[in-house]
């Protein structure tokens, strides 16, 4: 029976990279000088596993590699090696460089072998083994087969106490030689009043005659059982006994799976294309497909009957309200499929940091909390990289030199914290340092400078903060080489804004600095408000609605320009017309026919005015730029019950849009949010 | 046909153990740990069980001790996977209970004799 071990590879993929990331979490635990006996134990199991089924599925180079470290880690969880940092620091080095192979492995593409054998080098001389040792001594015992051979096997009474039957062992032995003559020796059997079953008293003399068998293959046979009985090997040929030896091993060595040429695969792209999903989350599905199928066998009646009368429309109405029911819950539960704990982006995190503080001779903190929030694996998988751009940022430019620290009174170490928490319909997720903060000044010059923003205009702090997300901002002077790896802040927040979020700052001078982002629960789906401008239907995301109101014409102010802004309360709102932005045609352009939906993106306020309110509904985001292209200001489209299209429209991105449309009329909307 | 219980933590050497076995016209049950293994068992009744050695929560050896223990798997057959070639873990695996070993790596070819051999 041949079976592909191919189809078990993207398991093992997947569990060797989250071992790794286990035993990098558990090495860096270490190296703070916590040495915890259980911690050592789980980062061993994880190369363990690693091993056992790189050997397995025919992974030679890293079963080969990883017994190494394993060999190191026995030696530390036995107390035999005492936990130092350069041990520490070599296996983590060791994580890196197996990380590497089976990225290498499943990318199909070549092993750093350079890099291997370098980190091979520095385990073993820890080990203090030279380099040729693991060409270990095969068996030298005798394999003369002859005619055959009288093995005399007396058990001990316990022997079946280990589920072990000597009824198999003949067998097996039957199995190996043309004939077996076999004789037992009752001898030693009690009474019967005295005999325990569970009990073995007998012994046997097998002969085994022809089938050119080893005392390897009879040895095998007995291996399991090697302890618990007397075993004789006689070759029948010369009669001379060859007594057993303690030899257990001999024929147990592990045999290495022939070649590592089958380690070739197709190339893959880096985002894992399979999930794994929590039992109770699948039964939660059939439960519900079971909930279904009930329905639709109760409505499928209504089918078939031939007449309608009041009380079959009434069960169908009841029907159908359940069937609403149940797909909504349907639906809730496959999103929740694709929901991982955020702890998958945030593991990364307290190595980066060692790394880096390492780097820039900083002391730093990090804080964790609410790993196990969770999200869209999508989002998930692309969040990573701004994230680790901004906790970068925070340690380069946030967190000060622990003498600059001391001497603004400060404790020696900076503290960043990463925290992720449910709020309202979105996740947000905050690094906060207690570093130096934004400088004001500083941005402010560099913006006029490069021509952001004009030297008159005065801007609330917030404002200024935010410039450092104006594309073009980014300067050399205040980039590092971590930090500033051809990435500026815009492109954070350009990624962020890709996935339906939203990044914000607010900074204190000397206190530090926080950066809030806001996440969508789910890509797929989203909740809506439909507007209706003329025959045309908008939908705006729920989440960035903050009120819709009856514009009452004194509340209008004109401003510079064809600039106009409401003012709601204390504040001046500009107002956006959204037929002038699309070009389509309003049922009216008198602003208090209409309504005005107040509407908010990364701190700013617009007031949306548009013809109708035409109700909420959940709508699946259909996308823009696979199905067309992207469209500045709307983030995808759907399909309504009736069969129309309507446009989903980007809050963040309208905003973008019509303060553009301001300055190329020299109009800027300075202070309107203020 | 014979029953299995297959536990092992890593999920990979698990699918592979169960795919094998089932081709093979086994029912398997898996398990994760020991202690999943351990109430696996003490609800059903196997004819055979297959546990690796290192796994969290409770260990193979920890949970062959204990199962052997149960009056309905006091001659059950249980094979211990192992990468340890050391003869340490096998005689704490036998002195625990344990009926055999599996030395890892092994192919499905060599899991399947294994076990007839074991089920005959």
């Amino acid at each position: 029976m041949s079976i592909d071990l191919e189809q078990f590879h993207e398991t093992f993929y997947e569990e060797s990279f989250e071992g790794l990331d286990i035993m990098e979490s558990g090495l860096l635990e270490l190296e703070q000088g916590e040495v915890d006996l259980e911690n050592i134990n789980t980062i061993f199991r994880s190369a363990h596993s690693i091993k056992g089924g790189s050997g397995t599925f025919g992974f030679t180079a890293v079963a080969e590699f990883t017994h190494d470290m394993e060999t190191l880690l026995d030696q530390m969880r036995n107390g035999e090696r005492q936990v130092t940092v350069p041990v520490v620091e070599t296996l983590l080095g060791s994580v890196d460089v197996l990380r590497n192979m089976l990225n290498a492995i499943r990318d199909g593409s070549e092993i750093d072998v350079d890099n291997v054998s370098e980190m091979t080098t520095a385990i073993k001389g820890i080990l203090g083994v030279a380099d040729d040792v693991s060409v270990a001594t095969e068996d030298t015992s005798s394999n003369a087969g002859g005619k055959g051979w009288i093995v005399n096997f007396a058990p001990f009474v316990d022997i079946m106490k280990t589920g072990n039957d000597t009824v198999r062992l003949m067998r097996e032995l039957n199995s190996l030689a043309d004939t077996a003559e076999v004789t037992v020796n009752n001898e030693s059997l009690p009474p019967l009043n005295e005999l325990d079953p569970e009990d073995c008293h007998q012994s046997w003399c097998i002969k085994l005659i022809g089938g050119d068998v080893s005392e390897d293959e009879i040895r095998e046979v007995f291996a399991w059982v090697d302890d618990e009985c007397d075993l004789k090997i006689e070759s029948l040929a010369d009669g001379k006994a060859q007594v057993s030896p303690e030899q257990t091993d001999g024929s147990e060595q592990q045999k290495t799976p022939a070649k590592s040429g089958s380690e070739k695969r197709a190339n893959k792209p880096a985002e894992s294309s399979s999930i794994r999903v929590n039992i109770s989350k699948v039964d939660e599905l059939i439960n519900m497909v079971g909930e279904l199928v009930i329905t639709q066998s109760m409505l499928s009646r209504f089918g078939e009957s031939e007449e309608f009368n009041d009380s079959t429309i009434e069960r169908l109405k009841d029907g159908l309200a359940q069937l609403e029911g149940h797909t909504r819950e349907l639906q809730e539960s496959v999103m929740r499929i694709r929901m991982m704990p955020i702890s998958f982006a945030f593991q990364r995190f307290p190595r980066l940091v060692h790394d880096l503080s390492t780097t820039f001779n900083k002391k730093i903190e990090l804080i964790m909390t609410g790993e196990s929030t969770e999200l869209d694996k999508t989002v998930l998988e692309k969040i990573g990289d701004p994230l680790v751009h901004l906790v970068r940022n925070s340690l380069d430019h946030g967190i000060e030199s622990p003498e600059k620290r001391v001497s603004a009174g400060k404790s020696e170490t900076g503290v960043i914290e990463l925290s992720a928490f449910h709020q309202g319909g979105n996740i947000v997720i905050q690094i906060k340092d207690d570093g130096a903060g934004l400088d004001k000044d500083k941005i402010l010059s560099k913006a006029r400078e490069k021509g952001l923003v004009t030297s008159d205009e005065r801007l609330s702090d917030d404002q200024i903060h935010d410039l450092i997300f104006r594309p073009g901002f980014s300067t050399a002077d205040v980039v590092s080489d971590v930090s500033g790896r051809g990435v500026g802040m815009d492109v954070v927040r350009r990624n962020i804004r890709e996935l339906g979020g939203a990044v914000e700052v607010k900074s204190t001078q000397g206190e530090g600095s926080v950066f809030t982002i806001r996440l969508p629960l789910t890509l797929a789906i989203l909740d809506g408000q439909l507007v209706g401008i003329g025959e045309e239907t908008y939908i705006l995301p729920v989440i960035s609605i903050i009120e819709s109101l009856q514009v009452k014409a004194e509340n209008i102010n004109a401003v510079a320009g064809n600039a106009e802004v409401y003012r709601l309360r204390d504040e001046y709102i500009p107002i956006v017309r959204l037929y002038q932005i699309f070009s389509v045609e309003p049922v009216s352009t008198e602003l208090e026919s209409g309504l005005l939906v107040v509407v908010e993106a990364e701190g700013k306020k617009i007031a949306i005015y548009v013809d109708d309110l035409l109700g909420q509904q959940q709508v699946v985001i259909k996308s823009l730029e696979t199905n067309f292209k992207k469209i500045e200001g709307l983030s995808g489209a759907t399909i309504l019950g009736d069969g129309t299209v309507a446009l989903i429209i980007d809050i963040a991105g309208l905003i973008d849009l019509y303060q553009k449309d301001m300055a190329t009329n020299v109009v800027s909307i300075k202070g309107a949010a203020a | 046909m014979a029953t299995i219980l297959a536990v092992d933590d890593s999920a990979s050497m698990r699918q592979m153990v169960t795919f094998t076995l089932k081709g093979a016209g086994y029912q398997v049950v898996e398990a994760a740990d020991g202690q999943e293994a351990l109430n696996k068992a003490k609800s059903q009744q196997f004819d055979l069980i297959i546990t690796d050695v290192n796994m969290p929560i409770m260990d193979g050896i920890t949970f062959i001790k204990n199962l052997r223990q149960e009056a309905n798997y006091k001659f059950t057959p249980m094979l211990m996977l192992t990468t340890e070639s050391a003869a340490d873990k096998k005689s704490a695996g036998k002195a625990a209970g344990a009926t055999g070993w599996i030395v890892k790596p092994f192919n499905p070819d060599q899991l399947l004799n294994t076990v007839k051999k074991v089920l005959g």
